[in-house]
């Protein structure tokens, strides 16, 4: 028994640290969809914020920097992004997977020609990158507290601040888009964006103000990977990680704390993935650890189908926007 | 309009309208032009930034992927496959749907051409075995888009979401196959058996060399031929039949399809399967006719690429064939880059076909806005003199 528990609060732990960065490009994604632009480039923002986060904390040593470098290069893509879908009007989508094939060449071809180590960066010290903080009194209270405790010390504590930071954005992004003058005409810029011209506020300005809040919690999402959850950036790291978070963005029907459970459900199935591997279950035998992989876009499509409630995303996404009508 | 227009004088007649239609060659030629020029000056940009000289990269890529003797059959032998995959998003695309799981669609193709020619390979000749491997990759390239498109057509799930969820179901679908129930029980490598020699065709080099030519060793086969038949099917489908204007009036206004009497569900499906079948052939040029087995992950961003080959090629069949030779191009190139330059790793090529995606459909207007408005004032200046 006391076994089981502990086993189950090792899976949660490890959840959580899985979960995070989809956690990040999620929120990332649905500031810009609530916006109105699709986003499919989440996944291509946090290798270049992985891959410059890794680059700058090796060179100068000091994980903050590293953070703000990977922030800053997101940034620049997303605006990017912004550049060819509003100004330009080009299409989303084509947009978005043009800057994520950018993304996986660009840190292969400089990572390699940078540190010819085949597309990896140096190793991080501890002091380059973000440890785990242990909570007070995690170690007293799991010897004296009966379940509560354990469940304190493994699962509550002993995350990087990167994680912690996360949840604490999820709170901020549900107060952002319901409490706030700015995420009111946000979400009124991703529905009617005509009514929200007629009301005398910049459209364009706001989708950029938008894209930039995606581009800095992408690269935070990147910084994740190679900083805090590994200690260097490697080729592909992210390996699909942004088109997690945009299932999960849909799963949540672009709302935060839905899109947030999403992202741990999908996080405990990769848990569950590592965990499960080569053993035998009851009643079922042998999962293929492939099962746990496809889950969350299988998850996604039937949900799209419509068959677990409906999935309907801001009006006026992927449109782009015409003044002189 | 037509009432106002006859209650008028006759107009006096001009020697040549002047309208904001570009002509063909602004369309084809010069505009992607400019625009993939844009998209290689931005990529040496990137080669300088690594050490390097871009032209001296750019002859290396071009030198080694031309040179009959050397790069030029293997330069056919990626073309043979974007031109399946760029198809792919052209037939799409004339739909108004954007197919980006074509990299799914071929991946599972493979499965089904293995599957075929491992049941098979000790009974069927090699002609016969060519059709039936077509065949299954057709079959199982157009099952792979039959979901998405359903989901998009009854139940409104965009199918740019669902065929990249399709892409990674593919993947951990064939993983799982590859990993156990059709693994080579001998090696090391992740593949299926070996087809039987005797079900496989020779390869071109030795068919070549019997008609005289020398080229270099290469993976090209007589899918290339395929893949031509294809270029000119799809160009008949679209322009010259029935089944082809309805999917290109339903790509350009549904709402107008749908008085015309046409049903969204069908165009869209079929538009679908067309789409799927053309991705999954490439899993004949490259299980069948290349490796002769089904590797781990085969396809190697050859469906994405044929993104970037579709809208370079402006959906255009023939655009699609001239923009599959060059990109097939580049990807050879980019495999030859490596022995000359070891700081340049291949994956130039995805610094290229982003950036090409990108200039040439994300930012189209960025060239083209400016380059219609050059073209309209000499035409003014023209008529003005």
């Amino acid at each position: 028994m006391e076994d089981l528990i502990l086993n189950l609060f090792s899976i949660l732990a490890s959840t959580i640290r899985l979960a995070t960065p989809l956690i990040l490009a999620a929120m990332g994604g649905i500031l810009a969809e609530r916006s109105g632009t699709v986003d499919i480039g989440l996944e291509g923002k946090m290798l270049v914020g992985a891959f410059a986060a890794a680059t700058v904390a090796s060179l100068v040593q000091s994980p903050w920097l590293g953070l703000a470098a990977g922030m800053a290069v997101a940034v620049a893509m997303s605006l990017l992004h912004g550049v060819a879908t509003i100004r330009y009007k080009g299409d989303h989508v084509v947009s978005g997977m043009a800057l994520n094939f950018l993304a996986s060449g660009l840190t292969l071809v400089l990572g390699q020609a940078w540190f010819e180590q085949g597309g990896q960066t140096p190793m991080l010290s501890n002091e380059q990158r973000f440890t785990p903080i242990f909570l007070p009194g995690a170690d007293y209270l799991a010897a004296n507290v009966p379940v509560l405790g354990p469940f304190y010390k493994t699962v509550l504590s002993g995350h990087t601040i990167l994680v912690y930071l996360a949840f604490v954005i999820v709170a901020a992004m549900v107060f952002l888009l319901g409490q706030t003058r700015f995420g009111l005409r946000l979400r009124a810029v991703g529905e009617e964006p005509n009514a929200v011209d007629t009301a005398g506020i910049s459209v364009p300005l706001l989708r950029y103000q938008a894209l930039i809040g995606t581009g800095l919690l992408c690269g935070m999402a990147g910084a994740y990977y190679s900083m805090s959850q590994n200690a260097a950036f490697a080729r592909e790291m992210t390996a699909g990680g942004g088109y997690i978070a945009l299932a999960a963005m849909i799963f949540g029907k672009w709302r935060p704390v839905s899109a947030m459970l999403a992202c741990l459900l999908f996080g405990l199935l990769t848990a569950l993935e590592a965990r499960l591997q080569g053993q035998s279950l009851p009643w079922v035998g042998e999962v293929p650890t492939q099962v746990f992989q496809v889950l969350p876009y299988v998850l996604t499509v039937i949900l799209l189908a419509g068959f677990i409630g409906k999935a309907v995303p801001p009006k006026a996404v992927g449109r782009p926007y015409v003044k002189e009508r | 309009m037509s009432e106002a227009a006859s209650s008028l004088p006759a107009p006096v007649p001009k020697p040549k309208p002047i309208t904001n239609k570009m002509p063909w060659w602004m369309n084809g030629l010069a505009i992607p032009g400019v625009q993939l020029l844009l998209a290689l000056a931005v990529a040496s940009l990137v080669v300088l930034g690594v050490g390097e000289s871009p032209f001296a990269t750019l002859k290396v890529m071009l030198v080694g992927a031309l040179d009959p003797q050397a790069g030029l059959s293997s330069t056919l032998y990626y073309a043979t496959s974007l031109i399946f995959t760029g198809l792919a998003v052209t037939v799409a695309f004339h739909a108004g749907l954007f197919n980006i799981g074509g990299e799914g669609q071929a991946y599972f193709a493979g499965l089904g051409v293995a599957l075929a020619c491992l049941w098979l390979d000790g009974t069927l000749n090699a002609p016969l075995m060519f059709l039936v491997a077509i065949l299954s990759a057709v079959l199982f390239g157009a099952a792979w888009a039959l979901v998405p498109a359903y989901l998009q057509a009854r139940r409104g799930a965009h199918v740019v979401v669902t065929t990249i969820m399709f892409n990674y179901i593919a993947a951990g679908l064939l993983n799982y196959m590859l990993a156990g129930p059709i693994r080579s029980t001998e090696g090391m490598a992740i593949e299926t058996r070996p087809i039987a020699e005797a079900a496989l065709l020779p390869k071109a080099q030795p068919w070549l060399q019997a008609m005289g030519i020398e080229v270099g060793p290469s993976y090209l086969n007589l899918s290339l031929l395929v893949a031509l038949i294809c270029v000119g099917l799809v160009w008949w489908l679209l322009w010259f039949t029935r089944l082809g204007y309805a999917l290109r009036t339903y790509g350009q206004n549904p709402r107008a399809a749908k008085y015309a009497g046409l049903s969204a569900t069908s165009m869209i499906v079929i538009a679908m399967l067309i789409s799927g079948a053309l991705a999954g052939l490439m899993a004949v040029n490259d299980v069948y006719g290349a490796q002769g087995r089904l590797v781990l992950n085969y396809t190697g961003g050859m469906g994405f690429l044929g993104i970037a080959v579709a809208l370079m090629g402006r959906n255009h069949p023939l655009g699609v064939l001239a923009s599959a030779l060059l990109f097939g191009a580049l990807y050879q190139g980019s495999t030859d880059l490596q022995l000359e330059f070891p700081r340049i790793s291949p994956e130039l090529i995805l610094v290229i076909q982003g950036l090409v995606v990108f200039f040439a459909a994300a930012l189209d207007r960025l060239v083209r806005d400016p380059m219609e408005r050059w073209y309209l004032r000499r035409q003014l200046k023209s008529v003005a003199h």
